[in-house]
């Protein structure tokens, strides 16, 4: 191909949720760059639930805003309801979660977009890659890479590297019942030639499914008689960069209501006509995500299941049916919805529906998220086998920027686990693979007391500065706050009051507030009679460690604190709260990752010749040869590789080093 | 390497030495605090004898065993780091006792070396040679394959089954707190303080099934080394009376070995089908002022370290000073393991049954006479107490759920301490998060010992029991 007036460097397929991020960070940090999509409508589209984060996946937001990415800076622009989830457990999981107007938020980023130097949106359908033999000889291996994409209209575009983000467009395929079509998602045009083109060129596809529940014209709902879901008073966003704005929106309700016996019979009894049961539907479905008929038969002695009612937007008639998937025929559907307090009258603007799409075995992935088949194309979010916006916007940042360190001769940027949940993510997706849509959860990090919402920009702010991914402003603003942050932490270790005023405060916090709650119970009052003893032998502390002391928190302190406090953001305060608090368990975390640090320090080579290694096992030699692994660490959390293995490739490693040093 | 690995790297069974093996930064460190007297300057590669002890800055810290301590200056040792070897006598309970000193020293970071690791670390630290490359992944190899084996002999016993089921319970445990996190949207959330008595009562239930096992420990032992049984009592009680009794007695001697590290007498018998390892304390009292404090301080500490006191009382005077002293010493045991002989019932009683009990209650108490042809009837009769105190009902150690393992020990210590925390953080009002770490790593600890890794077996559950998502 001729290099012309329609040259790119960085080609990205899709607009969705990490086509976006991609688009953005590449343009940001100066690459001419192109982002395609099928339809307009599908820039930033929401097809499924109108909510971005929740636990675990408000975290993801977080590290991708600390990253210097888009989503939270868009969903601050957009939200209609806010809500911090799992308050009453401890700071790590508390989890922010917003109710999107959809259409805003789409409107808002394709504004982004349009605005972005160096991006441009083109509104055509890639059908095929262009590759070119490697003539490089990169490491010892020659190979394929990209040289350009073709697309619908018989255009060809040259660039020097592709990032696929297809979401659930490539060979999407709905089902409701027996009613097969083929179409992208909320009937949007598909990409039909790509997936086959993928197959051809030899990369591992395979068929994904997911669903969606139906949506209700609001005006045909009964308010009386579900549960209204309010939002938070206090609002807290999403960015560190809206960290000092006061939010004053009214925020609309959400509504709970239950499925019944009498709908759970009525589904049991047209179980057969669903399409996930049918057989019609292969590809494999989220077990987190089940759909109403499935909860139903496997769940059989749950009399009931919740559902949450949620408005799409402002502008909008759609309410979306949060907890009812479903892939059965439209009559049925109206039938059991109609059972359902609240519903009984709803008119259904739009069914129910199963979504089977291709997408991609991330097990062919190198971390960085570059195919290990073809050299300069990247893949990001639902196309790796990932479910949920946030899960493919952070992918769509990392695929973006490692895209862009290719092309500069930078390594790419791999998250540890213990630094982003965004590290759990891309390591558990490209190290053990999935069988299912991927979803993050809390449970999937083990050192989830480091990774918390309210220190994410201490996480990963210099890291994306680093890699100009960071802007100068929110690069300044954030050193400015860790210092603030910083200086309270140490003030607070070192400071105490006198023993009395400590024993008073003590007194006060430990005994008079709880005193009233155990008002006629013998056992309790003695018991903080005894507490009350005890406090008047308490030796001094100082305030970090008072701090330690459960039910007391950063505001408490102001009572005993003579001097002049710094006045801090909520998020300030929380992240010294936190930090003094949980200091022991972080510790303990901190010393736990360390022990394991040794193994992913240790880099294995990507040529390395696993059949030449006495002494790997068979099932390791073929998964360690198939999956690659960047280090040490990676290989021993390969399922398959044991522990015995590892041993083996230390002892390797060992002596190849002992070999260099010698030449 | 931060830390320091141990571990006893003689073959089990009885020996003419034994040595305990250490690796790491607090080689030195540990061979000064076990060695008593232990010199200022520490030579490498020189061997010094001294008594080991648990802490030699404790005056008054028992001896363990007398060793020779080796210490070798990193990199020239097996594994290219510090080391340590204290070579002591091959008997298990010494060996364990040393290795147990080391191991709750206190020192950051010390723990149970893992199934070859001391050959791991020699690798890793560029010990071996680049011809003998292959060779040592064979090494390796084959260590793996025993530990394998080892899992495997295991898996098909009824210690593994146990941990089965416990790891299930506690499974179940984990599931619903992973839920109660990532799911506070549904109906499934721990929200009133009802749920999480609940929790917390399952948690200490899981500790009950780790601390029953624990409690195989003593058992596994005196299944395989006896009951370790002090005879008590005032200078002329009867101590040797009934010793010579009990030895006349006893259908199995297996072997004889005078105290020549320490100033008591052990002997082997079988006592009612249990085999016993009697403790003699006689004739530490007969001498000056001086020797006789440190009898004093040495009847002590047998009396602490045995699984059986049998006090021997002059029934014939009044308690005197002396018995006195020697009853505040075994007031403190548990009354299941102390057996009351009351002695010279010819001479008329003067010390009843309920005297003693009023100082011992719940005892078992035997009066008897030791003289003439008496004491055969004297030492059939402790002979049943013991056989009953102590009723193994021909346990076969193979079979049944003994922990002996030393490494599983260790393991189980670990996880019933990791689920105390765990209850103790809910029950404080900590948070669920830190919490449910706690007993996570008591489910690693478990899943070590059976030789199960954790993968995705907590989330499998999630979603197989709890009815989730959109």
């Amino acid at each position: 191909m001729d290099r012309n007036s329609n040259d790119y460097r960085i080609i990205v397929i899709g607009a969705g949720h990490a086509g976006c991020e991609a688009g953005l960070v590449c343009a940001r940090l100066g690459m001419k760059t192109a982002m395609f999509c099928t339809d307009i409508d599908s820039v930033a589209m929401m097809p499924c639930n109108p909510s971005i984060g929740g636990t675990g996946k408000g975290h993801l937001v977080r590290e991708l805003d600390a990253l210097g990415g888009e989503m939270g800076l868009n969903i601050d622009k957009t939200f209609i309801q806010s809500k911090m989830l799992n308050t009453s457990k401890g700071p790590a999981v508390h989890s922010l979660r917003a109710q999107a107007d959809k259409e805003k938020y789409h409107q808002e980023m394709l504004k982004t977009i349009r605005a972005q130097e160096n991006l441009d949106l083109i509104e055509d359908e890639v059908t095929e890659l262009v590759l070119v033999e490697n003539t490089e000889v990169s490491g010892s291996k020659a190979g394929r890479c990209i040289a350009g994409v073709r697309t619908a209209s018989g255009k060809e575009y040259c660039c020097d590297e592709v990032v696929i983000c297809t979401g659930t467009f490539l060979a999407g395929k709905i089902f409701i019942g027996d009613d097969v079509r083929i179409s992208g998602p909320s009937g949007l045009r598909p990409a039909t030639r790509l997936g086959e083109n993928l197959r051809e060129l030899g990369f591992p596809i395979r068929r994904f499914k997911t669903g969606t529940p139906a949506r209700m014209h609001k005006d045909t709902l009964n308010y009386d008689v579900m549960t209204e879901q309010l939002g938070d008073e206090k609002i807290v966003p999403f960015s560190f960069m809206n960290e000092d704005k006061e939010y004053d929106i009214d925020q609309i309700s959400c509504w709970l209501s239950y499925t019944n016996e009498t709908t759970h019979k009525i589904i049991l009894d047209n179980i057969e006509k669903s399409a996930m049961y049918s057989g019609n539907i292969v590809g494999v479905g989220p077990r987190y995500c089940p759909s109403i008929e499935d909860k139903v038969s496997r769940f059989k002695d749950r009399k009931r299941h919740q559902l949450f009612v949620e408005p799409e937007g402002l502008d909008t008639d759609l309410m979306y049916i949060q907890g009812m998937s479903s892939s059965l025929p439209e009559d049925v559907q109206h039938a059991f919805y109609a059972t359902i307090p609240g519903l009984e009258h709803a008119e259904i603007l739009s069914p129910a529906y199963a979504i089977e799409y291709d997408c991609v075995d991330p097990l062919s992935l190198k971390p960085s998220l570059e195919s290990k088949l073809v050299d300069g194309l990247f893949c990001a979010g639902q196309f790796n086998g990932s479910s949920g916006y946030e899960e493919a916007a952070s992918q769509g940042l990392i695929a973006g920027i490692n895209a862009v360190c290719r092309l500069t001769g930078k390594e790419p940027l791999v998250l540890r686990r213990d630094q982003a949940y965004i590290g759990v993510l891309i390591d558990d997706l490209v190290t053990k693979g999935t069988n299912e849509p991927y979803r993050i959860m809390t449970s999937r990090a083990e050192y989830r007391l480091l990774l918390r919402q309210d220190n994410a920009d201490r996480r990963l702010t210099a890291i994306g500065y680093e890699y100009g991914s960071v802007t100068e402003e929110r690069y300044q603003r954030y050193l400015a706050k860790k210092a603030r942050v910083d200086a309270e932490a140490a003030r607070l270790r070192a400071k105490r009051v006198d023993i009395d005023a400590f024993r008073a405060f003590l007194t006060k916090h430990e005994v008079d507030k709880v005193l009233a709650a155990c008002a006629g119970d013998p056992e309790k009052t003695a018991q903080l009679e005894r507490k009350r003893n005890e406090i008047k032998e308490t030796s001094n502390q100082c305030f970090a460690d008072i701090l330690k002391r459960p039910g007391i928190f950063y505001d408490d302190l102001a009572d005993i604190d003579d001097e002049t406090r710094p006045s801090l953001t909520e998020n300030e305060k929380t992240e010294v709260e936190v930090m003094l608090k949980y200091d022991g368990y972080i510790r303990k975390q901190v010393s736990e990752v360390e022990k394991l640090r040794s193994l992913e320090d240790k880099k294995l080579s990507e040529s390395l010749d696993y059949n030449s290694i006495g002494g790997l096992r068979l099932e390791a030699r073929q998964k360690l040869s198939n999956i690659r692994p960047r280090t040490v660490g990676q290989a021993s959390r390969i399922s398959g590789v044991s522990p015995a293995d590892i041993n083996v490739l230390l002892v390797y490693l060992e002596k190849e080093m002992r070999y260099d040093h010698k030449i | 390497m931060a830390y320091t690995i141990a571990a006893i790297s003689t073959a089990p069974g009885e020996g003419g030495i034994g040595i305990v093996r250490v690796s790491g930064p607090e080689s030195k460190s540990l061979m000064k605090r076990l060695m008593l007297c232990c010199p200022e300057n520490i030579e490498p590669r020189h061997a010094y004898f001294g008594k080991v002890v648990r802490d030699s800055s404790d005056a008054c810290a028992e001896v363990i065993d007398e060793a020779v301590f080796l210490f070798m200056k990193g990199p020239a040792s097996y594994t290219g780091e510090d080391m340590l070897e204290i070579q002591g006598h091959g008997s298990n309970v010494s060996l364990r006792q040393i290795l147990s000193a080391v191991l709750s020293s206190g020192l950051s970071d010390v723990r149970m070396a893992d199934p070859g690791e001391f050959t791991k670390l020699a690798f890793l630290n560029g010990k071996m040679d680049l011809s003998q490359a292959e060779a040592v992944i064979d090494i390796i190899k084959a260590k793996t394959d025993i530990s394998l084996g080892i899992a495997e002999d295991q898996r098909a016993g009824r210690l593994s089954q146990t941990i089965r089921e416990i790891r299930g319970t506690l499974l179940d445990v984990l599931a619903q707190m992973a839920v109660d996190i990532d799911y506070p949207d549904e109906d499934y959330e721990l929200d009133d303080a009802a749920a999480y008595t609940e929790l917390i009562d399952q948690i200490r239930w899981v500790k009950t099934g780790v601390d029953d096992l624990l409690a195989t420990v003593s058992i596994g032992r005196i299944a395989r080394e006896g009951v370790r049984a002090v005879i008590a009592g005032k200078p002329n009680a009867g101590k040797s009376s009934l010793m010579n009794a009990i030895l006349g007695e006893g259908r199995v001697i297996v072997t004889d070995v005078p105290g020549t590290t320490r100033d008591t007498v052990e002997e082997s018998a079988s006592l009612g089908g249990v085999p016993i390892v009697l403790v003699d304390t006689a004739g530490l009292r007969e001498s000056d002022d001086i020797v006789e404090k440190i009898g004093i301080e040495r009847t002590e500490q047998a009396i602490a370290g045995a699984d059986l006191i049998i006090l021997v009382l002059d029934g014939s005077r009044e308690l005197d000073e002396e018995d006195n002293q020697v009853l505040s010493f075994v007031e403190k045991m548990n009354s299941n393991n102390i057996l009351v002989v009351i002695n010279k019932e010819d001479l008329g009683q003067t010390v009843t049954e309920a005297t003693v009990l009023e100082r011992l209650p719940g005892v078992r108490i035997i009066s008897t006479s030791l003289v003439g042809r008496d004491a055969v009837e004297a030492a059939r009769k402790i002979s049943d107490a013991v056989g009953e105190m102590f009723d193994l009902g021909g346990i076969n150690v193979r079979e049944t759920n003994i922990v002996t393992n030393e490494r599983h020990v260790h393991l189980l210590r670990k996880a019933s301490a990791d689920l105390e925390e765990s209850a103790a953080m809910l029950q404080n009002g900590e948070p669920i998060e830190v919490a449910e770490l706690s007993a996570h790593y008591a489910y690693e600890a478990l899943g070590a010992i059976i030789g199960e890794e954790v993968g995705e077996e907590i989330l499998n559950t999630v979603f197989s029991k709890f009815c989730l998502g959109k």
